[in-house]
């Protein structure tokens, strides 16, 4: 598993840059990850990072955007804002999760 | 000038490396190089197991920031008209990958078991309904379209549709609009 530097902290990651270990994040390296891709973190932001963090736990996989429209209560058109382009995956990478598997 | 240089303040030592730099990996957004990739998806058909793949297919593609178009048409009319949208049928007739007898679809009410049983089975994965889907790919900047033929033939307008639906317009209106697209159709 390949090593980057974050900030000032070495991290694992996959092969296209994603986080593979779920406890080598913190929120501080959420922000510099989003820094990376040129995304300033603001609460709104924040809300749906967490619900990110919080729902892998839970669920064991990465949410989709529909869950985390649904769940978190964010309309998808302020996902596609708040994380312009590819919303699902760029959230699973500030938030140092694995990209989302499903379909919907 | 050369003695200036000579009593300038000496530079701190580099310090030695004791491991290479770990190489900066970064995932690959596309935000460098917005993609110029177009993707255009014919519904022709209303069953509801045939409405799924276009409006499935579509919500991925805008998911990576492909601009999408769908063009309903013919029975796929279906989809986007309100009175029908939300009561597409599924039957297991002319469908082999049922692995059922075909006969036992001809029985009366089989259609309609066979309809809730898929739309509970969709449900429980999380996937919306026909009208729900529509709304959620406008929101991530899907464009709907209604082909003009089919609204003719069954003598429906905009105020029949999904509010949505940018328009109706013909087939050569869509080609024109889907110009270098990649086109799919269902």
């Amino acid at each position: 598993m390949p090593v980057t530097t974050v900030g000032t902290t070495a991290v694992h990651v996959d092969a296209e840059g994603f986080l593979t270990d779920y406890d080598e994040w913190d929120e501080q390296l959420g922000a510099d990850l989003a820094a990376r891709i040129g995304i300033d973190l603001t609460d709104a932001h924040w809300r749906a990072i967490r619900f990110l963090r919080t729902d892998y736990v839970e669920q064991g996989e990465t949410a989709t955007l529909r869950r985390v429209s649904m769940l978190a209560g964010i309309p998808i058109k302020d996902l596609f804002t708040l994380f312009p382009g590819k919303p699902a995956k760029k959230m699973a990478y500030i938030a140092g999760l694995p990209k989302p598997h499903g379909c919907v | 000038m050369k003695a200036l240089f000579a009593t300038s303040i000496p530079i701190t030592p580099p310090t030695a490396a004791t491991a290479a730099p770990a190489p900066s990996i970064v995932p690959d957004f596309g935000d460098g190089t917005p993609t110029k990739r177009k993707l255009a998806i014919i519904c022709s058909k209303g069953n509801l197991d045939m409405a799924y793949p276009g409006l499935i297919l579509a919500n991925a593609a805008l998911g990576e920031g492909i601009e999408t178009h769908l063009f309903f048409t013919f029975w796929g009319f279906d989809i986007i008209t309100k009175s029908r949208m939300s009561d597409l049928k599924f039957t297991m007739l002319g469908n082999t990958a049922t692995h059922l007898p075909q006969g036992l679809g001809g029985l009366p009410g089989m259609t309609a078991v066979a309809t809730h049983q898929m739309k509970k089975q969709i449900a429980e994965i999380g996937v919306p309904t026909v009208p729900e889907f529509l709304e959620q790919i406008v929101d991530s900047g899907g464009h709907l379209w209604a082909c003009r033929m089919s609204a003719d033939m069954m003598h429906l307008d905009v105020a029949d549709l999904h509010g949505a639906v940018e328009g109706i317009i013909s087939a050569a209106d869509f080609i024109e609009k889907t110009e270098g697209a990649q086109i799919l159709f269902i």
